[in-house]
C-alpha cells in the first residue's frame, strides 16, 4: 500500500467517498424463478446472490429438529469474483465460518420454532468481492428470506465499518479492507436496535469501540431505509398476484 | 433452424387493477397494531361462542399466520397484506408454500415409502403422509392387510392425486385416495405455479373439449394429459376397470401431445402474469392462443399478450 493514502488530507477516500459515507446499493428481489425466495444486491462493487429453499422436509433425518426449523447456509465465493482466481468456490475454512456466521445471524431473526421437523435452505455466491462480502451476503439473503415469505422478527441489516487515522470508515472496499486496520462487522434487528452479528477482526482500543458503533449502527440503519423501500416496491409489484387480478 | 435470442430485459410490471392500492401492505417487524383489542381472544371478554369459533381459527391460521406479539404489539412477521377478520389480524405473503386445508385435492409425488405409510411431496412445509390403509387398489378392489400387500402398493404409485384428509398438528398433511377419482396419475405433464393461484373450485378435474384433462392441484401442481374417459359407474364390472388402469403406457398422438404442451404453455403464462388459474381463465388463455405455434408461446410478448386478453375478457365477465 506503499503511496497510498486509505484517508487522504481532504478527508477523502480512496474511492472518493466521506469516512461517513455508504456506496452506492441496488437491491432486486425475485431473481429467481424456481427458489421460494431470491435476492441481488450490489453494494458498490461488491455483487451478491442469495437463494432461499423452503421450508422443507429435512434432507438428512439424522439433522431433524423437533422444535425449530433446521438452518442449512451455504456461502461461496465464484472463482471469478476476486483479482485473482480462485481455486474453489466454497469449502475453504474462511467461507465455512462465514456460513456459520450467517447462519447464527439468521436463527436469531427467524420466527424458528413455527416450522419444527422442517429446513430451510440459504445460499449466498459472491460474483464480485470489494469488500464488505459478509454484510452483502447478510443482507441479500434478508431480502431472500422475505421473498420466500419465511417469517421473520425484522429485518436483518449488516454493515462493516473500518478505524484508520482516528477516523471511523462506513462500509469498506477491497483496499480499505487490506489495510488491515480494525474492522467490525455488525449485523442488527433495526427497529429493536438488537445485535445479532459482532464480529471483529484485528485489535481496536476500547475508547474507540464507541465511535466505530455508532457509525456501524448507523450504516445499519441506512441500509434498513433502503431495504424497506425495496421490499414495498416489490411487494407493490406482486399485489395483483395476490388478489388474482 | 431458426433460433431466437434476445437479451435480457426488465419484466414490464403487472398492471393494477381498481381498489388494489387501498390495501395495506406491512414488512417484517412493522407494527400493525396497538390496539390489544385485537389480541382480545387471549382473554375471557368474548362470548363463549365467540372463544369457540375463533379458538377453531387461531388454530386454522396458527401456522404462518404473519404476526407475532411483543410487549402489547401485533407485528407482522412477513411482507404481505393485512386481513382482518373480526377480532384476528394476519399478513398474507405474496409467495409461499402450500398450506393445506381439509378436502383440497393436491397432486404430488412419492418420495419414501415406508411399511405403513408413504411420503409424499406436496410443495407443503412438511411431507405429506399417505397411509396405506387409505388407499384403494385400481378398479376398488378391497385389499387385504398383509406384507404381500404391502410389497406389492411399491409398484403402484408414482405420480398421485390425492385429497387433504386431516392435519396434524405440525402442519403436516395426512392424504387419502379413498375414490376412484384418485390415484395414480400416468402418461401428462407437471407443470409447477404458486398455490396461491389456484382458485377454490367445486371441481378441480378440468375436463377440455380440446381433448386434454387438467388437473389443478391445491397445492399448485397442475397435470395435464390427454382426455381420461368418463368415471367408470359403480355398475361396471370390476375386472374390466382394473384391466383400464393397469393398460400399458399409452402411444399419445401428437395433435395430443401439442395440446397438453400448448395448455402447459398457458398455464406458465397465466402464472407469471398472476392470473388467477380456474377453468374459464384457462380456456380464454387456450382460445388466445390457438393463434400461435406452441413454441411461440414461450416468447414474453406473446405471453403478455395473452394476459392481458385474459385479463380483459375476465374483467367483462365480472
Amino acid at each position: 500500500m506503499a503511496g497510498l493514502d486509505i484517508l487522504s488530507p481532504e478527508g477523502l477516500r480512496l474511492d472518493g467517498r466521506r469516512p461517513h459515507e455508504l456506496r452506492k446499493i441496488v437491491f432486486r428481489m425475485g431473481v429467481f424463478k424456481q427458489a421460494d425466495g431470491s435476492a441481488y444486491i450490489e453494494m458498490g462493487n461488491t455483487k451478491a446472490l442469495a437463494t432461499v429453499y423452503g421450508p422443507h422436509e429435512v434432507t438428512s433425518k439424522s439433522k431433524i429438529l423437533h422444535d425449530r426449523v433446521l438452518l442449512n447456509c451455504q456461502f461461496s465465493m465464484a472463482t471469478f469474483s476476486t483479482g485473482e482466481r480462485k481455486k474453489r468456490p466454497k469449502g475453504d475454512r474462511r467461507s465455512t465460518e462465514t456460513s456459520l456466521l450467517i447462519r447464527r445471524t439468521f436463527e436469531a431473526a427467524i420466527l424458528a420454532q413455527l416450522y419444527p421437523r422442517s429446513q430451510i435452505d440459504i445460499y449466498v455466491q459472491i460474483l464480485q468481492a470489494d469488500g464488505s462480502n459478509q454484510s452483502a451476503c447478510i443482507n441479500a439473503a434478508t431480502l431472500a428470506l422475505i421473498d420466500a415469505g419465511i417469517p421473520m422478527k425484522d429485518y436483518v441489516s449488516a454493515c462493516t465499518v473500518s478505524f484508520v487515522n482516528d477516523k471511523p470508515l462506513m462500509d469498506i472496499n477491497y483496499l480499505e479492507e487490506s489495510f488491515r486496520g480494525p474492522q467490525l462487522s455488525l449485523a442488527v434487528l433495526p427497529k429493536s436496535g438488537n445485535i445479532v452479528m459482532f464480529q471483529m477482526d484485528s485489535r481496536l482500543h476500547v475508547d474507540n469501540l464507541e465511535r466505530v458503533l455508532d457509525l456501524a449502527k448507523k450504516g445499519c440503519t441506512d441500509i434498513h431505509a433502503l431495504q424497506r423501500q425495496t421490499v414495498h416496491e416489490f411487494s407493490q409489484e406482486c399485489l395483483p398476484s395476490l388478489t388474482g387480478n | 433452424m431458426s433460433v431466437d435470442a434476445r437479451l435480457p430485459k426488465r419484466r414490464k410490471k403487472i398492471a393494477s387493477s381498481v381498489g388494489i392500492e387501498s390495501k395495506h401492505i406491512v414488512s417484517p417487524g412493522d407494527v400493525i397494531t396497538e390496539d390489544t383489542g385485537y389480541m382480545r381472544f387471549y382473554e375471557f371478554t368474548v362470548p363463549v361462542l365467540a372463544i369457540l369459533t375463533v379458538c377453531v381459527v387461531i388454530k386454522h391460521h396458527f401456522r404462518g399466520h404473519g404476526t407475532y406479539i411483543d410487549g402489547d404489539k401485533l407485528i407482522a412477521s412477513v411482507a404481505g397484506v393485512v386481513e382482518r377478520v373480526n377480532k384476528l389480524i394476519c399478513v398474507r405473503p405474496f409467495k409461499t408454500r402450500y398450506n393445506g386445508e381439509v378436502g383440497d385435492v393436491v397432486v404430488g409425488r412419492i418420495t419414501e415409502v415406508g411399511q405403513k405409510r408413504w411420503k409424499v411431496e406436496t410443495f407443503s412445509k412438511l411431507d405429506s403422509v399417505l397411509l396405506l390403509s387409505s388407499v384403494n387398489l385400481p378398479g376398488g378392489e378391497l385389499r387385504r392387510r398383509s406384507a404381500e400387500d404391502e410389497l406389492m402398493m411399491r409398484h403402484f404409485l408414482a405420480e398421485a392425486k390425492a385429497e387433504v384428509q386431516s392435519l396434524y398438528s405440525d402442519g403436516s398433511l395426512s392424504l387419502h385416495t379413498r375414490s376412484l377419482k384418485y390415484g395414480k396419475l400416468r402418461e401428462g405433464t407437471l407443470v409447477q405455479v404458486p398455490p396461491s393461484l389456484v382458485k377454490r373450485c367445486k371441481t378441480h378435474f378440468l375436463n377440455f373439449p380440446c381433448g386434454a384433462t387438467v388437473i389443478l392441484g391445491n397445492n399448485g401442481y397442475v397435470w395435464i394429459c390427454p382426455l381420461e374417459e368418463e368415471e367408470p359407474t359403480l355398475t361396471d364390472n370390476q375386472t374390466d376397470r382394473i384391466t383400464a388402469d393397469e393398460r400399458p403406457p399409452q402411444n399419445i398422438q401428437v395433435t395430443d401431445r401439442e395440446t397438453i404442451a400448448r395448455l402447459g404453455n398457458c398455464v406458465v403464462t397465466l402464472a407469471d402474469h398472476g392470473v388467477t388459474l380456474f377453468i374459464t381463465s384457462l380456456q380464454y388463455a387456450y382460445d388466445a392462443s390457438l393463434r400461435h405455434s406452441v413454441k411461440e408461446l414461450l416468447k414474453p410478448e406473446i405471453q403478455e399478450e395473452i394476459a392481458e386478453v385474459v385479463r380483459q375478457r375476465l374483467l367483462q365477465e365480472a
